[in-house]
């Protein structure tokens, strides 16, 4: 059985702080029914993806660094995207190869940090939902969510019992959707061509929906959607779950 | 594009040309999936595939930790069976060791089989301009030599071309045919392209093909085709010379075989490729065929260089392509926009390493980082985090565009200072938040053109999550 109540930091990533703070909600929602104690830290930024994958290791390690004691005091750090959580968990130990104590310290923080669903149903046993939504869904898997954590089945289980909902995959589920960070500024032509056979792809599905678990991904297949004018609408898989879908409009879509 | 004339610096530009280019991307769009469909059925029926990857890893990392010792123990046992291996530093010095065997044997015509170290040093245009005819006899090489091409895949170097082109270019080239001849199908441009070679096959002086594998303990080399057109070429001329660079050594034929097991399945979805043939030294009294003479031009140009850093991954690579098949970029972009002989995730990687990063520097950005290519690489090679070292050494070395570094200062600057980052952020996004409200995206925003070019960019909400959050009291309902 899982901890009695584990004490949770909510690392919210600086695409969801920015651009939709519903999906934090979304994710401080399931994870208090998920029986933990939530708490945002405020020393947090972004994972330093930006910096770390356009090679520039120093300002990564610098902000991990700041980061790391303000993940330290929790049970778990919990993060609504696989990329960013297997960022943490997978690239910040080796950026202090030459520092053997910060190198602990952060493979410590490493060690307990998840991504949200795969938390939910891996660490705290969730194995069901208590949310409705009206619709068919195609979900998107994220490369990092799927290669670096391995989340293909926990995100289905979960959205498998969300009354009115029906899944269903993609024609190429394991295809990069072109976003890429900032691959998808500095080759804007091949990251288009790439979203746009996505898009294809979620047309042909005939679904109404789009969920998947990273805003950047989900953020650059909406762009798209929309530019095209497609009706399907675009939802990080944490607002579906926590039965939050009602509170904001999809991803890309206005109030009017 | 040549080996001696990278374009990686004009990827941009190349990427345009291929988007642009509707036969090759009709190519691309069914070519990527066939071999997709072969490798994962094939995998499928093998289940100890992956602990074969992992062996096969295993004997690469032992040999790249006793280099020397392999290939001063292959040359041993090559010399020992009368044959002669030539070590070359760099391209000029292989081309010079192959014109040498060649004017020594007095060569006017050599054949070819597939070899990615002959693309890698320009060997052909170098013979030819020495008044030797080198004739390509795998039936996708001889078709980009007439089309005067680079490859545009490792294992199937004329990807881009269609059958269309195919009949055009042996229109215009076999003259000595009837002109109304139909070239439909496949068959058709085979069986044209056979009765060519034959001739080319017998009249050769010299032969000249790649390898998959030297193996120390015999001093053999392994070359796997489809075609039967390397045994051809090694068989009936009177010399083979083998060109190989440094890290194809492995010590034992068990070695040679274990890796055989994932190296057809990766490339093609076949089990074994059609012929796997070891050669070893020159025809010996009791031989009824084989060459007279037999060389092996072993290519340094770099790679050992490579050894003993954090590049050294790379060097475990067969060249069996399932990197690129499944690349979603070069599935857009095909072979040739990489600019140089090795194009997809392991060009991202070696190009950079072997010409040099102020050349190749575009490669190893231009990845998403799925990490699919990685996924299906048969020899483990960690080709994501590579090209995240030569965005590093790129980086170090000063050579990221300006604005790229410019805007990532200013950003690190901020996120390394929380407070001042929901300062900086809070405004900026309630303004973007409060323009997007009513139609929840932008068709174009200054300083996003490249985004919005081909999608529209969602609003944020406008309040960031830290604001909310804060407002709320630390809680998840505003307090009521």
């Amino acid at each position: 059985m899982p901890d009695a109540r584990p004490n949770v930091a909510l690392f919210v990533t600086c695409l969801v702080d920015l651009f939709r703070p519903a999906v934090g909600f979304a994710a401080v929602k399931l994870l208090e029914q998920a029986g933990c104690d939530v708490a945002v830290p405020r020393a947090q930024t972004c994972c330093g993806q930006p910096a770390y994958n356009s090679g520039d290791r120093g300002d990564t390690a610098e902000i991990v660094r700041r980061t790391v004691p303000a993940l330290e005091p929790f049970d778990y750090v919990v993060l609504p995207s696989g990329s960013c959580a297997g960022t943490i968990r997978h690239h910040w130990p080796g950026l202090f190869a030459d520092d053997a104590a910060m190198r602990a310290r952060t493979q410590a923080v490493a060690d307990k940090t998840w991504e949200l669903v795969s938390f939910l149903t891996d660490m705290r046993g969730m194995d069901r939902v208590d949310a409705s939504y009206d619709g068919v869904a195609v979900y998107h898997d994220s490369c990092s969510g799927l290669r670096e954590l391995g989340i293909r089945a926990q995100p289905r289980k979960l959205l498998g019992s969300v009354a009115g909902l029906t899944v269903r995959d993609l024609r190429s589920p394991e295809e990069c959707c072109g976003f890429g960070g900032t691959f998808a500024v500095k080759y804007p032509e091949i990251s288009g061509r790439m979203v746009e056979d996505k898009a294809a792809d979620i047309g042909a599905s005939g679904a109404d929906t789009l969920l998947a678990g990273d805003l950047g991904c989900l953020m650059n297949m909406a762009g798209r959607l929309k530019r095209e004018g497609s009706p399907v609408r675009v939802r990080h898989v944490a607002e579906v779950l926590a039965g939050m879908a009602g509170e904001v409009p999809p991803i890309g879509e206005g109030e009017a | 594009m040549s080996a001696l004339h990278p374009t990686s610096r004009d990827f941009k530009a190349n990427v345009r040309k291929a988007m642009a280019d509707e036969t090759l991307q009709k190519g691309l769009a069914t070519a990527k999936l066939g071999f997709r469909n072969r490798r994962a059925a094939a995998v499928a029926r093998l289940p100890e595939f992956d602990s074969l990857r992992d062996e096969a890893r295993d004997i690469k990392n032992h040999v790249l930790a006793h280099l020397d010792l392999y290939l001063e123990a292959f040359e041993k046992r090559v010399t020992e069976q009368g044959g002669h291996v030539h070590w070359a530093r760099d391209a000029a010095e292989a081309r010079d060791a192959v014109l040498a065997i060649c004017r020594a044997a007095g060569a006017r015509t050599v054949t070819k089989g597939k070899s990615m170290i002959s693309e890698e040093i320009a060997l052909n245009d170098f013979l030819q301009d020495n008044g030797i005819e080198p004739v390509e006899t795998d039936l996708g090489e001889y078709i980009i030599q007439l089309r005067h091409e680079p490859p545009s895949h490792i294992i199937a170097p004329a990807f881009h071309v269609m059958k269309e082109q195919v009949s055009d270019i042996f229109h215009a080239t076999h003259t000595q045919f009837d002109p109304e001849r139909r070239l439909d199908d496949a068959r058709q441009i085979l069986d044209e392209a056979r009765a060519v070679l034959r001739d080319r096959f017998l009249a050769a002086d010299v032969g000249i093909t790649g390898a998959n594998f030297l193996i120390a303990e015999t001093g053999s080399t392994v070359i796997v085709t489809n075609e039967g057109n390397g045994d051809l070429t090694q068989t009936l001329p009177r010399v083979h010379v083998v060109l190989a660079s440094l890290e194809k050594v492995v010590p034992t034929l068990e070695d040679a075989t274990t890796i055989l097991r994932v190296l057809a399945r990766s490339a093609t979805g076949q089990e074994f490729s059609s012929y796997t043939t070891f050669s070893t030294g020159p025809r010996r009294g009791e031989d009824l065929d084989g060459p007279e003479e037999f060389h092996v031009v072993l290519l340094d140009n770099g790679r050992s260089k490579m050894v003993g850093t954090e590049m050294q991954d790379v060097l475990r690579c067969i060249r069996c392509g399932a990197c690129m098949n499944h690349c979603p970029v070069f599935g857009v972009i095909g072979g040739h926009a990489y600019g140089w002989v090795y194009p997809g995730p392991i060009g991202a990687v070696l190009s950079p390493s072997l010409i040099g990063i102020g050349e190749a520097g575009h490669l190893p950005n231009a990845s998403t980082f799925c990490g699919r290519c990685e996924e299906v690489c048969p020899m483990r090679i960690p080709l994501p985090k590579l090209m995240r070292h030569l965005r590093e050494r790129e980086y170090e070395a000063r050579l990221s565009p300006a604005a790229v570094r410019w805007g990532l200062g200013a950003w690190a600057f901020l996120a390394k200072r929380p407070a001042l980052y929901r300062l900086a952020t809070r405004i900026p996004m309630r303004l973007l938040g409060a323009l997007g409200r009513r139609r929840g995206r932008f068709g174009s925003l200054p300083l996003a053109g490249g985004w919005t070019a081909s999608r529209d960019l969602p609003a944020p909400q406008g309040p960031t999550f830290q604001d909310l959050w804060q407002r709320r009291g630390g809680r998840r309902e505003a307090s009521r």
